[in-house]
Formats: structure tokens, sequence, C-alpha cells
């Protein structure tokens, strides 16, 4: 009685904000507004900047930067699962979109629908219809998109290549020719480096193999992981993981991506952070010091991942979050962030002048490609499978059998229940 | 009489806030989390303010040990029980070996000592930063051979795949057959000098039976996977067993150096006396009679590597199969892949497994108190 008495009073709550936004919107927002994310280091300078953005709108809202550090959000993610579950929830948390948030904190029924602010922003209209849908389920919207990174590209030096009289290769079969001549001239084929960068090339090799229908029918549970195809699939990483330097485990992505600059490797295929990184931390200008093109066989498709913010229910102040929220899909926070983070922008109507000329390139393709969910970066698949994969992915270093691991990979699916 | 039992009264008042505490705090969680090891609390829902758990008896732990998925979480078990063999042989000896070179009081012992515990107070997370640095492929350790003109090293500390001392999981039961045989051999043996008879029939005969049952009939034995599976020591692995024998080892010579201390130097002068030279006056005398420091060493050090966790977190990350530990794996299956209940068994297999050290020498040390 008392729960939906408490319901009934934010149901009239938000009713109430929606028919007198004019009025809401010229109440002062006071108090505190705490941010949970994982975007320290390289990343802080973009965060800042977007909460100095919403300190001007609203000075009297004390911000609590609570950042935790980690890559990918592991360290992040597990903070805030033991505050959740202490119902101790933060007034917005960053999450990856896609599956990862909708597995866990929606299929849990911790987050609140955001469709209104979608249509009262205006939001329905300046974001791509296909990303809105991979974002929501049929109960709602769940998460405001920040930012959007491709995840299928290959990197390259074009002195380097020309030095060595190759270029970069459209399809697995050119990388498959031109590798053992790499090899013989010592020279590392493709960089690799630690765990996670291995599940983010084979979503590549496999998106190669598969092309983008069977990618998301694997997703939707229309196509078995014991299938021949996927197995296909699997056998083709094998052999190109024989190109791949073999203290790939005790690297970081950027020592791969070093690799690579260094001109001890010569590809890289990495998320376009790796972009970001050469051009800020290694003043490197894109297209003439080093250069890219979509990981082979993946042409006309894009992979994304994309890092967003939500509202958990209980949130301590759900008004300083909203407005939060508001800044992050404006098109003016989304164009202060995504230049100085290295990403584009979810929005339609971004201002291209301010990107570099990678992120304009990339900008243009999400644009026209046909775009697919990403499985290590959290859009295709829950949690629980992700956390499997990644196990199920050391299986396959130690032994190479495409076959036992295409059945592991099928008996992970039922447990996590991918496509129901 | 009655002073007595006020006495007793007050004692167990004064400890009662302690008891009520621990017994919440500790061995109440210890039971939820065997609770939550045999439900099915994972996936979809997990998080949910009230998720729904159905009790699943066993399940969990029988998938851990046999079921498809979890070699990941056999080859992290493998890798424990190598750690932990390596790390005691590693910490003690080197530990009794400095701590020998200082009792003979070599000039500036009190700076020799401080500097051999010094590595104690560093963190993990500090000193696995610092030894993965070290250890990199093509830095530190490797390259220190160019320094006097030859080829540097190619050894890759933490991430060779190579293997050795492999066994196959398959042989699960056979190989749990072999070790019951031994154990009951040694007891035997033990027993023997004191009650022949009885350790024939208790103990060396059964063990004899077993053993010769393991050899003779393994392969009539159920398997315990359906396809070979096999895990070893990694070489990967020996990274992190350096770095860790170097933070403890100072530890242990510390526990040694006290315990020399503390024999008196009558006893010393009489062995020498008798004609002991220095190394048997440690071999007969020094060491057998620091045998309750050498077992609350070997307690403390097995532990510690049983809970082992941010040094490998710092040198080689979580997912690693080469130098994983389930530490590391119950962190990863509980906090990402959202799967509690899998979680909770590996906490208690971890907690059983520590337990097999911890239960023997509390017995044997009551016994000792009893007796005498």
């Amino acid at each position: 009685m008392k729960m939906s008495l408490a319901k009934l009073f934010l149901v009239l709550a938000v009713a109430l904000m929606l028919t007198v936004p004019q009025v809401s919107m010229a109440k002062e927002l006071n108090g505190d507004l705490e941010i949970f994310s994982w975007w320290a280091g390289d990343e802080g300078p973009a965060l800042q900047a977007l909460i100095k953005q919403y300190k001007d709108q609203n000075p009297n809202v004390n911000v609590i930067d609570a950042t935790v550090t980690g890559g990918s959000g592991v360290n992040a993610k597990a903070v805030l699962k033991t505050r959740m579950l202490g119902n101790e929830p933060p007034d917005s948390f960053q999450v990856h979109s896609g599956q990862e948030l909708i597995g866990t904190w929606v299929k849990a029924d911790r987050m609140e629908d955001l469709t209104f602010l979608f249509k009262e922003q205006g939001w329905m209209d300046s974001f791509p219809a296909g990303l809105i849908k991979l974002i929501g389920t049929d109960k709602g919207i769940w998460s405001v998109p920040v930012t959007i990174h491709r995840s299928n590209v290959m990197w390259y030096i074009p002195a380097n290549l020309k030095k060595w009289g190759v270029t970069a290769p459209k399809t697995w079969a050119d990388f498959l020719k031109i590798a053992p001549k790499l090899q013989k001239e010592g020279i590392v084929p493709l960089a690799m480096a630690e765990n996670w960068t291995v599940n983010h090339l084979w979503e590549s090799v496999a998106l190669a193999s598969l092309g983008a229908d069977k990618w998301d029918a694997l997703w939707a549970g229309k196509l078995r992981f014991d299938s021949p195809e996927v197995v296909k699939a699997w056998e083709l990483f094998g052999k190109i993981l024989k190109y791949t330097n073999k203290d790939a485990s005790s690297l970081s992505w950027q020592q791969a991506t070093d690799m690579m600059i260094d001109g001890k490797a010569a590809f890289n295929i990495m998320g376009d952070w790796a972009a970001g990184y050469m051009s800020t931390t290694k003043k490197m200008a894109p297209g003439k010091d080093f250069g890219w093109a979509t990981s082979p066989d993946t042409g006309g498709e894009f992979m994304f991942l994309s890092d967003s913010f939500g509202l958990p229910k209980g949130a301590p102040n759900r008004d300083n979050a909203i407005a939060w929220l508001k800044v992050l899909g404006s098109k003016k926070g989304s164009d202060t962030f995504n230049p100085l983070k290295g990403s584009i922008s979810p929005r339609t109507d971004s201002d291209l002048s301010k990107y570099n000329a990678y992120l304009q390139s990339a900008s243009a393709d999400f644009g026209k490609d046909r775009v697919v969910g990403s499985l290590a970066h959290g859009v295709a698949a829950n949690e629980t499978f992700m956390g499997g994969f990644s196990q199920i992915m050391e299986m396959f270093l130690k032994t190479h059998n495409a076959k036992a691991v295409s059945m592991a990979c099928q008996q992970l699916a039922d447990k996590s229940k991918i496509g129901k | 009489m009655r002073e007595a039992s006020r006495d007793r009264l007050k004692a167990f008042l004064t400890l009662l806030p302690s008891i009520i505490l621990i017994g919440v705090f500790v061995y109440g969680f210890i039971g939820n989390t065997i609770w939550i090891s045999m439900t099915d609390w994972g996936g979809d829902g997990a998080l949910a303010l009230e998720p729904e758990m159905e009790f699943v008896g066993l399940a969990n732990y029988s998938d851990l040990f046999t079921g498809f998925l979890s070699s990941g979480f056999r080859q992290d078990l493998v890798n424990a029980v190598y750690y932990s063999v390596m790390l005691l042989a590693g910490a003690i000896g080197l530990g009794m070996f400095i701590a020998i070179l200082l009792d003979q009081k070599p000039k500036g012992e009190d700076l020799l000592r401080t500097i051999f515990l010094y590595p104690m107070s560093l963190s993990f997370i500090v000193s696995g930063t610092i030894w993965r640095w070290l250890l990199a492929p093509q830095g530190g350790v490797n390259v220190l051979p160019t320094y006097v003109g030859l080829p540097p090293l190619t050894f890759q500390w933490t991430s060779s795949t190579k293997a050795v001392l492999e066994f196959n999981w398959q042989n699960l039961l056979q190989i749990f057959l072999y070790i019951a045989a031994f154990a009951l051999i040694i007891i035997g043996l033990w027993v023997l000098k004191t009650r022949p008879h009885r350790a024939v029939k208790l103990w060396l005969g059964p063990g004899v039976v077993i053993g010769l049952f393991a050899w003779l009939g393994g392969s009539l034995l159920p398997q315990a996977l359906f396809m070979e599976e096999t895990h070893g020591f990694n070489l990967a692995t020996l990274g992190i067993i350096m770095a860790t024998v170097w933070q403890y080892a100072g530890y242990t010579m510390a526990l040694y150096l006290a315990g020399f201390n503390g024999i008196s130097q009558d006893l010393r002068d009489a062995a020498m006396l008798d004609g002991a030279s220095t190394t048997a006056y440690y071999r007969h005398i020094a060491i057998p009679m620091l045998k309750p420091i050498t077992i609350s060493a070997v307690i403390i050090l097995s532990h510690i590597s049983l809970k082992m966790f941010d040094i490998i977190f710092a040198m080689t990350g979580p997912d690693n199969a080469q130098t994983g530990h389930p530490a590391l794996s119950m962190y990863m299956t509980t906090f990402r892949a959202n799967d509690f209940a899998r979680g909770a068994a590996i906490a208690i297999v971890l907690f059983m497994v520590a337990a097999m050290f911890i239960v023997p020498y509390v017995v044997s040390q009551y016994r000792q108190r009893t007796r005498g």
C-alpha cells in the first residue's frame, strides 16, 4: 500500500513536470548531483567540460564526481553493483548502451523509463531511429547516449607500409597472403594486447566471416553458435591469431598500438579511441601520420558501441539528474564532449567542423553504413554472456579447438538466455 | 567457589559482544554464502531489489568441477595449488637462509634486517606494478644481459603459454585415489613406530590397496569430463611467484631470526664444545627447535597464497588463463558476469581448501594443550 502510494506520487510528479515544463525549468535547482563514471585519465578532461557546462546552468548544484578508474569500467561496474544491491544508487551512472544495460539493470527493474525526456526534448528526431531501437525495449528507452565509437577499424602507419611494400588488406584472404611475408622480415603482422582486445578482434573477424545479417541473427537467438558458419568464423580467427605477437597477454591496448607506431607491427585492430590516443597523446596527424581502414571484409558495416547515462530508480536527487541528462543529450553538450573524448556524436545534427579528419570520416560512415552492435563492448549481449565469453576465449587461445569453443558458446548462450 | 563462578560469569559477559559480532559478521555471512552457493541466483534479474532464487543443491559445485564451461575455474584451481607450493618452498627456504646468514651477526645486521623486511611494507598492488614493469617482455630483467654485452633474454615471464607437470582432469577420480593412498601410507609410516599393528591394519593396508586399485583399475573408473582437458604448472606464473617470494621472504626471515635469537647462547656453546659444526648446529638443533615457527609460517603463507588477488590483478590483469587464480575468477564471476551463486560456490571451495590447512593445525595444537 505504501509502495503504491509512493508510485502514485511519482507518477503525479512526472505528470506535473510534463505539463508545466516552463515552471520546472524556471525553478532553481540545488542540492547534490552524484555522477558515477569510469572516465578518468585521458577521458577526464572531456567529462570535466560537461560538468562545467552543467555548473554554468545550475550554479547552486554541488556536483560530486564519483569516478572509479579501470579499463572498460571493470572496477566501476563492481562498485556500482555493490551500491545498487545496498540500495544506495548514485543519481546517474555511466553504462554501455545496449544489452549490458538492459540485461543487467532494466531486467532487474532498477531503471526509469526515459521516453518522456526523449519526447520533451525532441530527441526522437535528433537521434537515429536505429540507435533508439538498440537502447530501448518495448517497455521504454533506457539511457541517454553520449558517444558513438566504432569498433571495426584497422590502423596502420602509411609510411611504414610503403617501406615494406604492402597495402592495407581489404579482405582477410589478402591479409593472410601478406602476413607470412611481413613475419619473415621480423614484423608482427597484427598487434594484439590483453584478453579483452582479443575479444575485440574476434568480433571484427566474426562479423567479416558471418556478415551483418547473420551477426544480428546470432544475437537474436536465430542462429546457433555451434552452427557450421560460426565454427568457420572461429577457424578463420585461429588462422589470424598465428600472425599476432606472442606476448599479447602482458600488453595494454596502448602498448599494442605503440608496437604499430614504432614499426614493430604492421596493423592493429582497435576501436577508434586509438585515434584519440594517437592524435592527442602522440600528436600524430590523422590521415597523414597514421591511416585507417574498416577491418577486412567489413566494408559498409559500422560496428558501434556507445557510452550512455541512465537514471536509476530511487535516485536521491532526481531533478538534478534529469537536468544532467538534458545536458548530455543536447547538441551543445554532445559537441563539447565528443571532440575531446575522441568519439562522434550520436546526434544526427552535430557540428562536424569541431571534429578531426578521422572523426569526420567515421561520422559520415555512421550516417550511411549498416550499424551493428559490438559484443566486446556491451551492445550485443548481456553481462552473463560477456563474462563467460572471456573465459571461453582463454580456452580457445590454449586449445585452438574451433568446434569445442563453438559448443561452449552455445551452452553459454542458453545459460544467459541470448535472444529471449 | 562462588567467587570463581562469578568470575566466569564476568568473563562470559565481557566476551559476549565479540561472540555475537563474530557470530553475525563472520559465521553468519559464511552461512549466507553457503546458502547462496546452493541457489541459482544469477543471470537476468540478478540485481533486482528482490531477486528470485531457487534452491538447486550442489549443482553449482558439480558444474565447477565437471561442467564443460568451467575449465577456466579448474585451471585457476590448479594454478592456486602450484602457487601455494612454490610460494611456501620459496619464501620459507629463502627466508630461513637469510635468517641463518644474519644469525652469524655480520656487520650492519640491523640495517640488513631492515632492508630485507622492507618489501613487506609495500602493498601488493604497488609491488605488482613494479614487477609488471620489471618482467615486461621487452624491458626490465630481459634487457639486463645487454649491459654486459650479451644478447637480451627472451623469456616471457608473465605471458608464456608453456606448461609443465601437466595432468588430465578427466582422470580426476584416479588422481583423488592416488592422493588418498599417498596420505594413508604417509600416516601409516608415521604411526608404524608407536603402534605397528594398528598402523598396518588401519592405514598402510588400505593405502596400498587403494593405490594398487587406482594404478591397475584406473581406466575402469568413470571419467570426470567427456573430453581431454590438461592442466599444469604454467611457466607464466613464475613471474608472479618470484614477486611474491621477494615480498614474503623478509617476513619469514624476521620470524626465524626472532626464533634463533630466542635459543639460549649456552645451548649453542655446549653444542660447539661437543664438536658440532655450524651446519650441524642448525640442522640438528636450531631448525628442529623452531618447528612451531615453521608450522605457523606455513599456515600463514598458504593462506596468503590462497587469497592472492591484487598482485595478480596488477601484473597480468583479470582474464588471463595462464596466471588465473580462483580469487580473481570469483570476483569476475560475481561482479562482471552477475553470477552470484557460482561466485559464492567458488568462494566456498576456496574456504574449504583454506580449512584443509588450518583445521589440522588447530586440532594438533588443541591436543598438545590438553595433553600438557
